[in-house]
């Protein structure tokens, strides 16, 4: 009978179904309904996915069919015949009978007329509003309709023949009738015919052969064929699913305003949604009643944003704004003027700073806002809040935040190589970048001992040079100045041997300044031996501080609080920076989210492949043999080192003789790491950073073990037999000797290293690309790099005593070396093509820099210190037994020369010169040291323990809402054994609540 | 206001300071900007509120937005019609949800409209490739770009569609200390 009804109607409204509507009120009425039903959709969607059904049901009068419908009156097209239908709707009495209707209004297929409107639209003569219901129509996917039953169908509760409507509905050719059809099937009843049917409509409702299948069964004509026996009986099962489906929903408005939580079937209901709104995990940061407001919100501004295409619509909003926090409640209120009028009322109830903040944050266009506001505001003379309230205060804020921001970017820019760096690592990756922020650290760490030497010991110095008796410089010739010059500056002898820079030229006298004018001079007193002393030991306890510090912190920094875990989303989603505006700025950007969503990648891709016992059994083999190569390699190499210093150290020292140690030494370390590289392609690592690893531990135990034999050299050969009047009857200075040393291995060592850059990056690039014709460029080694990195920043360190100045010589070099890895980097060197995030390689980087390099010179310095002779002839300490007696002799003078300093004495005596309290300051330095890396271990494990407490709370939650929905789903179904006439009833029964409800 | 001529009336000002983040003087200087933007066509007087629009041709050529990859999404979401054409209010619109007051949710609202290119309230994997693909300018494959995006929705859906929704991205967001400083344009 409701097929009836529609056939009825639909003749009438045909004609005017093309005219442009004149009837404002109808059209607000329906703009109404549309906003009610599709922000109460969108709503659903952009929840959990599943709210839709749930808020369609809280209005209580929407069924899916009047979406369709207000789709199709959007465009402004009513006629009376519609209009009355949508009272119906609006109402809340849906009964099946109008669903029809609107299949027939929308359908195109039912009535000639409207062909003739599809065909018009088809032929572009129309207007915007009704091209978009058209494609609306023609993909499918965008009708509101649509969508919820896909989502209803996603959401988990899909049963065999609601998948076949999801093939239909993917089509995209689904059509009202559809909908009426799948709610059907979603009750689950579904018979084969019906199936067959919706398979018939699935083709599409514009071919001819199914519009007169569909006329058929809406008109109940039948259509002669076939079909015709099961299409009738068909029928009589659609109308009573129908019927039945219509009864369930009113039954559910029923308890849903009963409960005042609305409850669908086969869906997360309301209750677990707000069950699931108040988990922890969702209201993090913010509150969650702001959220479940904003969450209804976003459809109602995404309503006007999208769909609306009306300029004179008037929008109406629904929000519903009670004392604390706000709810939504959805409600059919018949005009959008008294709901926006009860929004304002609600706005009018809370205080006015919370109005304004409330008003500002709505998701909703500023023209709507302001009619809002006006509304909200009437009652006070439309009089601004702001200009009462906050203004003063808010300004300020500003104003401070502003200048904070211009303070911290001006402090950001301050650091060096800022913009250089921030290039490298967007095209790099981390992993170089942390290469050069190591050397940025370095360079930072020697000037810092520049400073210090530099102040304190190298400038009285260089005021107030020693006597010339003291220093035998020699008359260089004038012809070969230049080539003396050079060749003093390569090996640190000649002139260079009588400056500021090594030990020798420092006196062991005090110097006595005296200034304050010629009445009452002020004498200061300042001793070379001490302050040679005390700088190099203060420079040297300052940088370990430092670096043990920064070594706790970079640890600290590292530590993985949050796994990769969803960084790849909110890479993809937060990282970009709206401020940018620069061009160049926006490509450094895009590449740096390039490169770090590749090594995010590979770390997600990074899986331990199985392999066979066979294949193990062959990878240890290799592991094996490259380990002994490695080994076997280094430990000949230190041998031959070995041997040639000791068969240096005997012949006679020429500049040429001089060059040979530090030439084959650099050259160790320049081809050496190549065979580890040849070594570690063999063993073929899967991972990058294990990899990386290996090769540091490899260049970490050549150099050091080098480093080991000359120390032994120097301190062992050089000091005890250099230290007294040599043969020549000059005072030999074994400490310039040594000094000189370090100097020629640093400078040696930076010439490989740019010999290294030229020849082996730039002109290997050049080969491979020209002659072998490859694409690919070399990859930079980081591990090579760095190592020669600490390398250098080790014998810096052991120069320190032997040379004040090494540290410019360093500083130097690090300048150089930044400058040309740079551009060498850019030109000649690609990424890495297995890229990886090295998040702790800085912290890396920094521990081996403190431990076996810095630890190993401490102990190099203070055996110099405290065992060895000094020369006897030269340098600050000659005729002292050891170096630190500089500090107790001038203990004892002071002493000496003032009875109260006699503590200071004691203090040295005692402190200094006992080996026990050494002991027991290092003791507790290491038990502090090793407290702190429980503490981290216990944090560690604290933090496993919580992440699997977050996962398990994650399961829990899951399981709670599947129960919860079990709950929901076991409540009483109505009887599906219901006579045909009952569908009027139940369509009556909603109506009775609805009027309730509203 | 201190101008000769009067381009907002005071009633007009406390609407804007109220329903927006913005104070008289910046209201100001958006209505100087958006004049800039086709002097013909935006009067000075603003009192009567003319109602013009100027299409997304004009406005993505703001040196706010000439360099963002996502411009034309911008103007498209902020303006009433959903084709980028935008009216004064509008413009004040947008400026504000991406200003620094603006609130955290308000934001994310935003921000997930952006992102939903095809405007079906989530974001699919098509949705974040077209994300991706304006991010990257084309410096992914299609393989990897494909593998991040299917990475990304297994890491943010919360509710196994396959797709984000709006809760699954605000939780996302919620996780994201530096959305709130990235998401915002100066003016």
């Amino acid at each position: 009978m409701a097929y009836s009804v529609s056939f009825n109607l639909t003749p009438v409204m045909d004609p005017d179904f093309g005219n442009p509507g004149s009837d404002d009120t109808a059209q607000d009425s329906i703009c109404q309904l549309l906003w009610v039903s599709k922000s109460s959709l969108e709503c659903g969607s952009v929840s959990l996915g599943t709210q839709e059904m749930e808020t369609a049901l809280e209005d209580g009068s929407v069924s899916p069919g009047n979406q369709e419908i207000e789709t199709a009156l959007e465009d402004g097209s009513v006629s009376p015949g519609n209009q009355e239908i949508e009272m119906a709707l609006e109402d809340g009495s849906v009964s099946p009978g109008n669903q029809e209707i609107e299949t027939a209004l929308e359908d195109g297929s039912v009535s000639p007329g409207n062909q003739e409107m599809e065909t018009a639209l088809k032929g572009g003569s129309v207007s915007p509003g009704n091209q978009e219901i058209e494609t609306a129509l023609e993909d499918g996917s965008v009708s509101p309709g649509n969508q919820e039953i896909e989502t209803a169908l996603e959401g988990g509760s899909v049963s065999p023949g609601n998948q076949e409507m999801e093939t239909a509905l993917e089509g995209g050719s689904v059509s009202p009738g559809n909908q009426e059809m799948e709610t059907a099937l979603e009750d689950g009843s579904v018979s084969p015919g019906n199936q067959e049917i919706e398979t018939a409509l699935e083709g599409g409702s514009v071919s001819p052969g199914n519009q007169e299948m569909e006329t058929a069964l809406e008109g109940g004509s039948v259509s002669p064929g076939s079909q015709e026996k099961e299409v009738l009986t068909k029928e009589d099962r659609l109308d009573k699913q129908v019927g039945i489906v219509m009864e369930q929903a009113a039954e559910e408005t029923l308890q849903s305003r009963e409960e005042s939580k609305p409850l669908v079937r086969n869906r997360w209901s309301a209750a677990t949604l707000k069950v699931l709104s108040c988990m922890p995990s969702r209201s993090i940061g913010c509150q969650s009643a702001i959220e479940v407001a904003s969450k209804r919100t976003i459809c109602h501004s995404q309503q006007h944003r999208y769909h609306l295409q009306t300029p004179n619509f008037s929008h109406s909003t629904r929000y519903s704004v009670r004392r604390n926090g706000i709810e939504v409640a959805p409600e059919d209120v018949n005009e959008e003027e008294d709901k926006r009028q009860e929004l304002a009322n609600n706005l009018q109830n809370m205080s006015s700073g919370e109005r304004v903040r409330m008003l500002r944050s709505m998701p909703i266009c500023l023209s709507e806002k302001r009619t809002l506001r006006k509304l909200a505001f009437s009652g006070q003379s439309g009089q601004s809040l702001l200009s009462r309230e906050v203004p003063c205060n808010r300004l300020l804020n500003r104003d401070l935040r502003q200048c904070l921001f211009a303070s911290l970017s001006l402090f950001s820019s301050l650091q060096l190589w800022r913009v250089p760096l921030k290039r490298l690592g967007c095209r790099f990756g981390t992993g170089v970048l942390s290469y050069f922020l190591f050397l940025r650290t370095l360079l930072l760490f020697n000037i810092f001992l520049f400073f210090i030497n530099g102040l304190f010991l190298v400038l009285p110095q260089a005021i107030h040079p020693p006597l010339p008796q003291a220093i035998h410089p020699p008359n260089p010739v004038k012809s070969q100045l230049v080539l003396e010059l050079f060749i003093s500056l390569i090996t640190g002898t000649g002139f260079l041997k009588y400056t500021v820079m090594f030990y020798g030229y420092y006196s062991n006298s005090t110097i006595n300044t005296s200034w304050g004018g010629t009445s009452e001079p002020q004498v200061m007193a300042y001793n070379i031996p001490l302050a040679y002393f005390f700088s190099t030991g203060i420079a040297f306890f300052i940088t370990g501080i430092v670096l043990i510090y920064s070594v706790s912190k970079s640890f600290g920094r590292s530590f993985p609080v949050f796994k990769s875990h969803g960084n790849l989303a909110i890479k993809l989603f937060c990282f970009w920076d709206f401020k940018v505006s620069k061009k160049t700025s926006v490509r450094i950007q895009s590449e740096n989210i390039s490169t770090q969503l590749k090594e995010l990648l590979s770390e997600v891709n990074f899986r331990e492949e199985e392999r066979g016992r066979l294949e193990r059994l062959c990878g240890m083999g290799f592991y094996l043999l490259a380990w002994t190569i490695c080994l076997g390699s280094t430990f000949c190499w230190v041998l031959g080192i070995y041997s040639l210093t000791a068969k240096m150290g005997n012949t006679l020292p020429n500049e040429a003789h001089l060059l040979v140690v530090p030439g084959v030494v650099s050259c160790g370390n320049l081809f050496l790491p190549g065979l580890f590289n040849l070594v570690s392609w063999m063993e073929n690592y899967s991972s990058p950073s294990v990899c990386l690893y290996v090769a540091i531990f490899r260049n970490l135990l050549l150099k050091f073990s080098i480093l080991g034999v000359l120390c032994y050299h120097w301190l062992g050969r050089v000091a005890p037999q250099n230290g007294g009047v040599d043969t020549s009857g000059q005072h030999a200075c074994w400490e310039d000797l040594v000094g000189q040393e370090l100097y020629r291995f640093l400078l040696m060592d930076f010439i490989f290293t740019v010999l290294h850059t030229v020849f082996g990056e730039f002109l290997w690039k050049l080969f491979s690309q020209r002659v072998l014709q490859r694409r690919r460029k070399p990859v930079f080694d980081i591990a090579r790099n760095v190592l020669e990195l600490i390398y250098g920043q080790t014998l810096t360190w052991l120069g320190l005593l032997f040379t004040p100045l090494i540290p410019v010589v360093q500083i130097i070099r690090l300048l150089v070396l930044f400058h040309m890895k740079r551009s060498s980097l850019l030109m000649n060197c690609q990424a890495s093509r297995k890229p990886w995030r090295s998040s702790h390689m800085t912290s890396v980087f920094i521990s081996l820099l403190c431990f076996p390099s810095y630890l190993g010179v401490a102990v190099f310095v203070n055996y110099t210190l405290w065992t060895i002779k000094p020369s006897s002839g030269c340098g600050p300490f000659r005729n002292l037994p050891f170096m630190f007696h500089s500090g107790k002799q001038w203990a004892h003078e002071l002493a000496k020369g003032n009875p109260n300093l006699d503590w200071l004495n004691w203090v040295h005596s005692n402190l200094v010169e006992n080996p026990l309290f050494l002991f027991l300051v290092a003791g507790i330095f290491l038990m502090v040291i090793y407290v702190h890396a429980q503490v981290l271990d216990g944090q560690r494990r604290v933090m496993d323990l919580l992440q699997e407490q977050i996962k398990n709370e994650g399961k829990d939650m899951k399981f709670l809402i599947t129960r919860l929905q079990d709950i929901h789903d076991r409540q009483p179904a109505p009887s599906p054994a219901l006579p045909t006439g009952l569908q009027q009833q139940g369509s009556e029964v909603r109506n009775e609540h609805d009027v309730c409800g509203v | 206001m201190g101008n000769k001529q009067t381009i907002f009336t005071d009633e007009q000002f406390e609407a804007y300071q109220d329903c927006t983040f913005f104070t008289r003087k910046e209201i100001l200087r958006l209505h100087g900007r958006f004049h800039e933007l086709a002097p013909h066509l935006v009067p000075m007087d603003y009192t009567n509120e003319p109602d013009i629009r100027l299409p997304p041709t004009l406005t993505v050529t703001m040196p706010e937005l000439k360099e963002n990859p996502f411009r034309q999404r911008i103007v498209e979401v902020f303006s009433e019609d959903g084709q980028g054409n935008l009216s004064f209010n509008d413009f004040v619109d947008m400026f504000s949800a991406l200003c620094e007051m603006a609130p955290r949710e308000l934001k994310a609202i935003y921000a997930f409209k952006i992102y939903d290119f095809n405007g079906d309230n989530f974001l699919c994997k098509e949705d974040l490739e077209k994300t991706l693909n304006r991010l990257t300018k084309g410096e992914l494959t299609p393989e990897e770009v494909s593998l991040v995006c299917s990475k990304a929705i297994e890491e943010a859906d919360l509710d196994g569609d396959s797709k984000l929704s709006f809760s699954d991205f605000e939780n996302m967001i919620s996780k994201a200390p530096d959305f709130l400083s990235t998401f915002h344009i100066r003016i």
